[in-house]
């Protein structure tokens, strides 16, 4: 049993050694896509690589919507109608009194001399597909890079917030909901401008709220609004309602469960904002500790010296 | 046995664009925009082991690795972990491929089960050591849907190398 097979049964490395090869190549790229986000040149090319297999297998759901949106029926369009034009009667009273508000606070902001704030830049988006991953939560739009779509852009939709982008490809970009497990946004209630951090729920498709003090003054039923502190999300606008709150003695703080307001996991269109607004830069960082130590050691021998 | 008139066919070695379609396909598959991700079975994962299993020197874990990484990218996910799991089903399945092809296509199936939760486990044991939520036991569905469908993607996928060496009887 000890003679090895004749050359031409070669059949390269044995199936284990190639096991360890590729498995330590995977483990590689997963520390390094997972910690350092160093392989998104790689995941671009491949990106691109599937993006004709993905157009091709979103095609005919499209076609099939198109042919339903031809033969919808009058009476639907009649009644579509009729529900928008009173809706438009309710908006345009709404967006009367919404222009003389602004106008009165735009007086006021110059009044006190605070920057003026420029409008937020809309796109529309096509929603091509939700995630494609169950442990997390995120949909793909399809605008990319070529769009001028950059990382780091709130997405909305007409009821409020749905998520931001987090990863951009030449054509797509993909949108982390803000169900998603990692998912953060710093949120106000409108009732009393009380500032929370609004944290995505996960599978439950809720928002918690959590380090919001067992005492904190929230109700069921306060709407939330980002506050736009974290300079990514434009202020004001609606992100979910308060739902449940479980206050425990035992706990400093309380379970605040919200619903979203925007159509997270429905819907078609969404808007990509981009905030072009001046903001003052951040004030640089702490110092780190270890010039901190260094500067400590210098005066230490400055005052040797002087002794 | 059920399968062992067919299999005492001799067949025609399986060419690498029938091989290439078969992965096209599956991909297209596994991009159709699903409801709920969890139910649907991994058919790249099930052609993958098709090919592991019939032809073991075409299509081995090289193979499976670029096709996982293609499958990351498509689906967004983690770069790798597709690639590790393919990895390790490719590596299962040449291992078990002349035992498998010794039962019939329902025991068959029994054994892409344990192949495909071996692989979705890898898959999900990944992502909760990256720090994400185990998504509920509904996972395990889709391994389970796609041993079901074992017999139909095999017979479908052995056509191919079948149907000349049909003509050449004639």
């Amino acid at each position: 049993m000890e003679h090895s097979p004749p050359p031409f049964f070669k059949r390269g490395p044995a199936p284990l050694v190639r096991l360890f090869f590729f498995a330590s190549l995977s483990l590689a790229l997963l520390v390094l896509d997972a910690r350092f986000r160093y392989a998104e040149g790689l995941r671009g090319v491949l990106a691109l690589a599937a993006y004709p297999l993905q157009r091709a297998a979103t095609a005919p759901i499209d076609f099939l919507r198109v042919v339903g949106d031809y033969f919808s029926t009058q009476g639907q369009l009649f009644e579509d109608n009729a529900t928008l034009r009173a809706k438009n009667l309710a908006l345009s009273q709404a967006a009367q009194r919404f222009e003389t508000a602004e106008a009165e606070a735009a007086q006021l902001r110059r009044l006190i001399g605070a920057a003026e704030k420029l409008e937020v830049k809309s796109t529309p988006a096509e929603i091509l597909y939700s995630g494609r991953d169950p442990y997390a939560h995120k949909i793909f739009i399809n605008l990319g890079e070529r769009q001028g779509v950059k990382p780091g852009s709130p997405v909305a939709d007409e009821a409020g917030v749905v998520g931001q982008v987090t990863r951009v490809h030449p054509l797509v970009s993909e949108v982390t909901l803000i169900t998603d497990q990692d998912h953060v946004v710093p949120v106000q209630v409108v009732r009393n401008g009380l500032r929370a951090i609004a944290f995505g729920g996960g599978a439950s498709g809720m928002l918690e709220l959590r380090f919001t003090a067992g005492n904190a003054e929230i109700q069921n039923g306060d709407r939330l609004v980002t506050s736009g502190i974290d300079g990514v999300y434009p202020p004001g606008l609606p992100v979910a309602t308060v739902v449940r709150i479980e206050r425990d003695t035992e706990n400093s703080f309380a379970r605040v469960i919200c619903r979203p307001a925007a159509g997270v996991d429905r819907g078609r269109f969404v808007l990509v904002l981009s905030d072009e607004t001046a903001r003052p830069p951040r004030p640089e960082e702490a110092q780190s500790s270890k010039e901190r130590r260094s500067e400590k050691a210098r005066r230490a021998r400055a005052k040797e010296k002087e002794g | 046995m059920a399968l062992g008139g067919k299999s005492e066919h001799i067949l025609r070695p399986a060419r690498v664009s029938t091989v290439a379609a078969s992965f096209a396909i599956a991909l297209l598959l596994n991009f159709l925009p699903w409801k709920d991700l969890r139910l649907v079975p991994d058919f790249v994962a099930l052609v993958l082991t098709f090919w592991c299993v019939r032809q073991p020197r075409l299509v081995g874990l090289g193979v499976a690795w670029g096709v996982g990484l293609l499958v990351d990218a498509g689906n967004g996910v983690l770069l790798g972990q597709h690639a590790l799991a393919y990895s390790l089903l490719a590596f299962i399945s040449i291992w078990l491929s002349r035992r498998i092809l010794w039962f019939g296509p329902f025991l068959q199936a029994g054994h892409v089960a344990l192949i495909l939760a071996a692989t979705q486990t890898l898959v999900l044991v990944v992502r909760i050591v990256a720090g994400d939520a185990f998504p509920g036991w509904a996972i395990y569905v889709g391994p389970l849907a796609g041993a079901l469908l074992w017999p139909m993607v095999s017979w479908l996928l052995v056509l191919p190398q079948r149907r000349l060496e049909r003509e050449q009887t004639i």
